[in-house]
């Protein structure tokens, strides 16, 4: 893997230094969001800065998707205000890099890894490339060199050319990661890229994650199931209950006091001897939800 | 219908067969119209397999049949019964929620039920007009026999069309159908491309059936976008390829039917199957000498 990373030294210097002061990569003031005329949280302020790295945590169905489908301008907030980089959400196009919730692409689907990169960088562009020499040419060579490099940066060079139907889960997961970072964008919202991989891969993939954040200077923000793969990386977490939720430094939003309070209940946060965190008596949400995850009720520790 | 038998009989030297073939202007016409429609089939087909959309098509091509029977029934010409039930068919599969795994089955059954329902409206066509019993097997089956220049023409300009629309919104229409969120994320307008693929899928559909058959529509459009996917996974080598086996298949096919009593949709078909039947056991063949080769490394 290279040491020099492409995306930062193509971005950082050009963009960054032109957005100062710096403003912060989302901001949300008093941000609610109503699914099917029911009000799923409210009252959330959050800043994430360029290159934190910010986890969505909470129970199954309390709208933690729902809030990166509004980041994305997909869907509307219901009260507040929310601006993604420094504009209304959806407006800020190809410098927010998306890998939605997890999917797993079919057996026999027969697509190379590389053209699901590629058609993250010009899939969304009408019209055929076609083969023409000059200045096209060019064009096409960069395009192709932009997908190389993207995918040794995730590592998955070794299985890129195989059908992504054919690769293992956590290689798919690391050319979609690759996909959502091909053009260089100042955001990720990532939902949920850790399920459903085994725990080796969790690691491997969080590490891969928080490098990108580090390195590039990426905001990311993730919804998660589990804390703790990615808890060394993690700058910030906003903590979503049924109807509010809390944001701040992890070791200040996951103790004993502020779920207690969040929940209304009186919870407890154990650290185990490793460092993990574990929440114990977690109410779950209620069953009736539009946004369930379609895997449904691998419930874990947040 | 054994046309050889006026002229020589199969010599093995292609050059002279092929000379021989084309004396005969409904055989040009023939080898024209066949390949249009085989080069329209095999790209509109080969997005059609990626889309996993091959149950629409085929009831696209399925509802061709009561709408050639309805226009013969009113005395117009049966080309514009093709399209109407064609693209009419193709925008109610569009209304029908397009859902992620839950709604694929649903999908499935509301395009059988449409399906099944014009396929019988069809048949009534045909018993209210009496005297129409002789056409069904052509258009069902098809014929390549007859076909006129001018009906050439049209082919090609509506092919031309298709293929125009589907360069357009081809790459879009690409990043919609393996990768929906995304695109939708990236802005892509994915419920409307879904829209126009079907339309343009009906048009074609409606256009090969007049020379193919209804039945046999959906041969040239799934067998060999299915086989260049079985032999590929570049996306441009197996568009080149899907068209390259739906030519080659066609032709095969007229030559076979010239020079037998058989009609050409077995031979059409049959060859394209053959295509496929290799293109699978060849990429199995190879898995297993990968494997092989792996182990022994």
């Amino acid at each position: 893997m290279s040491t020099v990373n492409p995306a930062a030294s193509r971005h950082v210097p050009a963009q960054r230094a032109a957005a100062e002061p710096p403003s912060p990569v989302v901001s949300l003031r008093g941000a609610a969001v109503r699914v099917g005329g029911r009000t799923l949280w409210s009252g959330v302020e959050l800043d994430v800065g360029a290159g934190e790295f910010v986890a969505v945590l909470g129970p199954n169905g309390v709208g933690k998707s729902t809030l990166v489908k509004m980041l994305l301008g997909i869907l509307p907030p219901a009260a507040g205000e929310v601006r993604v980089l420094g504009e209304a959400p959806g407006r800020a196009g190809h410098r927010v890099g998306y890998l939605p919730q997890r999917r797993s692409f079919d057996a026999s689907l027969r697509i190379r890894g590389t053209d699901i990169v590629r058609l993250g960088l010009d899939g969304d562009r009408w019209g055929v490339p076609l083969p023409l020499p000059g200045r096209f040419g060019a064009r096409r060579r960069a395009a192709r060199d932009r997908v190389a490099e993207v995918v040794e940066l995730v590592g998955a060079s070794a299985y890129a050319h195989r059908p992504i139907g054919e690769c293992s889960g956590g290689e798919q997961q690391r050319l979609l990661i690759a996909q959502a970072l091909v053009r260089d964008p100042e955001l990720l919202l990532l939902d949920e890229p850790l399920d459903s991989l085994d725990l080796s891969h969790q690691g491997a993939v969080a590490a891969l994650i928080g490098r990108i954040c580090r390195e590039a200077g990426v905001g990311v923000v993730m919804v998660a199931h589990d804390v703790n793969p990615i808890l060394p990386w993690l700058d910030r977490v906003v903590y979503i209950a049924e109807g509010g939720a809390v944001a701040g430094r992890p070791e200040d939003v996951i103790t004993t006091g502020t779920l207690s309070r969040l929940y209304g209940v009186p919870v407890e946060v154990l650290r185990t001897s490793d460092g993990r965190l574990v929440v114990v008596g977690q109410p779950e949400a209620p069953a009736r939800h539009t946004d369930r995850h379609a895997e449904g009720g691998r419930r874990e520790l947040g | 219908m054994n046309w050889a038998d006026t002229g020589g009989g199969w010599s093995w030297n292609p050059v002279t067969d092929l000379q021989q073939i084309w004396a005969f202007p409904f055989m040009v016409n023939a080898f024209r119209a066949g390949t249009v429609v085989a080069v329209l089939a095999a790209v509109m087909g080969w997005f059609m397999v990626l889309r996993r959309q091959s149950f629409a098509g085929h009831t696209l091509a399925v509802v061709s049949f009561p709408g050639a029977a309805c226009a013969t029934l009113l005395g117009i010409g049966a080309g514009f019964g093709y399209f109407a039930f064609c693209v009419g068919g193709a925008l109610v599969i569009a209304a029908i929620p397009r859902a992620g795994a839950g709604g694929g089955g649903q999908e499935s059954a509301l395009t059988g039920t449409v399906q099944a329902f014009l396929l019988a409206c069809g048949f009534l066509f045909v018993a209210l007009y009496k005297g129409f019993l002789g056409g069904v097997n052509s258009l069902l089956f098809g014929s390549f026999l007859g076909i006129t220049t001018v009906q050439v023409a049209v082919l090609t300009v509506v092919a031309a069309l298709a293929l125009g629309v589907l360069a357009v919104i081809g790459r879009p229409l690409l990043f919609a159908s393996v990768d929906e969120d995304v695109a939708a994320g990236r802005g892509v307008p994915v419920r409307a491309l879904s829209v126009a693929f079907l339309v343009l899928l009906g048009a074609a559909t409606a256009e090969a059936s007049q020379i193919t058959g209804t039945l046999l529509v959906f041969a040239l459009l799934v067998m060999p976008a299915a086989a260049a996917q079985q032999l590929t996974a570049r996306p441009a080598s197996s568009l080149a390829l899907s068209v390259v086996i739906a030519i080659a298949v066609t032709w095969t096919g007229l030559i076979a039917a010239y020079y037998s009593p058989y009609p050409i949709g077995f031979y059409v078909t049959t060859f394209a199957f053959a295509v496929y039947v290799l293109a699978r056991t060849g990429r199995t063949l190879g898995r297993y000498r990968t494997v092989g080769a792996g182990a022994v490394a």
